[in-house]
């Protein structure tokens, strides 16, 4: 198929009914709206369902329904909305429900500001809502990558039976690029019928019960104890990065993932072209989180920089990787500024040639 | 084969004749958590019943709610959802917009669908899902351990209202049928009771209009059914019965509020 000139939000719904998900409920928030408008017009003609929620929880709950009947669904919003759908998201990875949510991030806290951010990296990494539980968080870098991961994401969440989160920044949803969809997808994962879903008891199989609560100790502890291995074949089987010239030993290792990995690496470039040596390492998969790729990476390394649209959150995660191997340098912006290449190109040579101070242990 | 005093048994005649009383298919014969005296029970099995007699068990999905309710997941014959608090309406939504050919009900508290989930009951109710709801209005939060509820009743003496509740600081109760029935989408919106063998008839009667209009692919359908707590309320079960029936129902009238049928909906002005 020919490529296409679109903008981010429009081709992750694309996408996602080009996987097969003629489902979405959601809620209206800024920058994520183009989302909901697109699947508003597309669905219909792909005899689809389209339905505008009255609030975030609501969507969130929606597509619980839905996808304990087997369903392929999504929704998306942007970081006070995802942060409404903890709840059900919970609920979701208890109950074992494949979703899809995209989370086009804003810049926080509270109702922050509209302008891009990497400030939910903790609240989607490290649980965000109550209990023990993971989800997956995709990380694409241009709208063809969003496009891509959009598909791959289906797959992940029926195989795992588990929510699976898109984290984009502003940028990745505003901004247009060209995108290529495949003619015919090929799930990434060998997907078995949804044997378990609510959609009419016959009495050929079990009755399904889509739930979470497991009111004895033990029972609920054996629950626990069966999704902790599903993660731990997750961290095994589904961590993704890409690395840029990490070939040869480098001055610099940087650590960046979605546009502000793009932005790196233009400066990486230039930083070449004057002799200092930068390597970058973008995670794909901000969980599973490449721990081991980053120690192996940092190993030719001098120092590790860390570039984030946030105060630091990944930044907790490269250095439980490094455990005080290397220096960890850290370059962050907030409130919905960006890093351009001019910043992270100085910041880099300050690394390089000692004049950045180290990030202190935690 | 003999009888107990060893005299021969004389064989019974064969007679004609229909079985008029049976145990549901739609509801599994388990033994339920509920309090002695409670009538969820008596609900429980009217809409079982009528899921048998529409025909429709083995296309059904049922929520429960987190309530007193939230184990009827456990019996229930049909396949279920358990949902957060009071977001039945919004799974019954996902569930019934994923596969409109399902029969989607939820059972939910007065608690679950009058407080926390007062947003998504009216939202629900106002898109005209094609869903059946079944709210069960005791007056009192059940499971937390006797609470205020909206629906809780003037002066109504509950462990978070000692002195009784204080209309001027908590507000009058919320009629939730009356409240829904204004909403111009169409729908079958009505209240019945349980504490008498003939208001248990009726309700059940409710519940077949209601969950027929689902099956017709009508409206949105909403039962509201006053039932006891004899547990929380402190009366044994014959009491709360009459206390029901002396304080609930004068201020909510038992009758159909709404119908989809034509001329039910009010003018609207343009």
């Amino acid at each position: 198929m020919a490529k296409k000139l679109m903008k981010g939000c429009e081709a992750i719904g694309e996408a996602a009914i080009r996987a097969g998900c003629k489902l979405f409920f959601g809620y209206p928030i800024t920058p994520q709206n183009e989302i909901p408008e697109y699947l508003a017009h597309r669905l219909p003609q792909v005899g689809g369902t389209f339905v505008q929620a009255e609030s975030e929880v609501a969507a969130s709950n929606m597509i619980y329904g839905a996808a304990g009947t087997g369903e392929r669904v999504f929704t998306s919003s942007s970081s006070p909305g995802i942060s409404l759908m903890q709840e059900a998201v919970s609920y979701m990875a208890g109950s074992e429900l494949p979703v899809v949510i995209v989370n086009i991030m804003r810049a926080g806290p509270g109702l922050g500001g509209i302008l891009p951010s990497q400030a939910d990296y903790l609240q989607a990494t490290k649980g965000g809502g109550h209990g023990d539980y993971s989800a997956i968080v995709l990380a694409p870098w241009s709208v063809q990558e969003a496009a891509d991961l959009m598909g791959d994401a289906f797959d992940l969440a029926d195989y795992y039976r588990n929510p699976v989160l898109v984290l984009g920044d502003g940028l990745i949803g505003q901004m247009m690029e060209p995108v290529e969809f495949p003619e015919r997808r090929v799930p990434i994962k060998p997907l078995e019928p949804k044997t378990w879903a609510s959609n009419g008891w016959q009495g050929a199989r079990p009755r399904a019960v889509i739930n979470s609560l497991y009111l004895d100790a033990d029972t609920l502890e054996k629950h626990n104890q069966d999704l902790q291995a599903k993660y731990a074949t997750m961290r095994r089987d589904e961590v993704r990065w890409k690395g840029y010239g990490l070939d040869q030993d480098c001055d610099v290792l940087v650590i960046a993932y979605g546009t502000v990995a793009r932005v790196c690496l233009t400066a990486a470039e230039e930083m070449r072209e004057s002799g200092v040596k930068v390597g970058i390492l973008r995670p794909i998969t901000l969980y599973p989180f490449p721990y081991a790729a980053i120690r192996e990476a940092a190993a030719k390394a001098k120092s590790v920089l860390v570039v984030e649209l946030s105060a630091g959150q990944m930044l907790q995660d490269v250095q439980i990787a490094m455990a005080g191997a290397r220096p960890i340098h850290f370059h962050g912006r907030t409130g919905g500024n960006l890093v351009t290449p001019e910043d992270a190109a100085v910041k880099m040579r300050d690394v390089a040639e000692g004049r950045s101070v180290e990030v202190q242990h935690v | 084969m003999s009888s107990a005093n060893g005299a021969a048994a004389v064989e019974a005649p064969a007679r004609e004749g229909t079985q008029v009383f049976r145990y549901p298919e739609a509801l599994l014969d388990v033994t339920t958590h509920y309090c002695p005296g409670c009538t969820h029970g008596v609900i429980h099995r009217m809409v079982s019943e009528v899921l048998d007699e529409l025909g429709v068990r083995q296309r059904t999905v049922g929520v429960s709610p987190v309530g007193c309710a939230v184990l009827a997941y456990n019996y229930f014959a049909t396949d279920m959802q358990e949902a957060s608090h009071g977001r039945a309406p919004a799974v019954a939504t996902g569930i019934k917009r994923a596969r409109p050919d399902l029969v989607v009900f939820t059972y939910q508290g007065d608690g679950d669908l009058a407080s926390i989930g007062m947003s998504e009951i009216l939202h629900c109710a106002n898109r005209g899902e094609k869903v059946t709801v079944v709210f069960v209005n005791n007056a009192i939060y059940g499971m937390t351990g006797g609470q205020m509820a909206p629906t809780t009743m003037p002066g109504q003496i509950t462990t978070t209202t000692p002195l009784g509740r204080d209309v001027s600081l908590a507000g009058e109760p919320i009629r939730m049928a009356e409240l829904i029935s204004t909403l111009h989408t169409p729908g079958f919106v009505a209240r019945g009771a349980v504490h008498r063998p003939l208001e248990s008839v009726r309700t059940k009667d409710l519940l077949r209009r209601a969950f027929t209009y689902q099956v017709e692919g009508r409206c949105f359908s909403l039962v509201e059914i006053l039932s006891t707590c004899p547990t929380n309320w402190g009366l044994p079960p014959g009491e709360a019965c009459e206390w029901l029936e002396k304080n609930m129902v004068p201020y909510y009238p038992l009758g159909v509020f709404k119908t989809p049928e034509a001329g039910d909906r009010a003018p609207r002005p343009l």
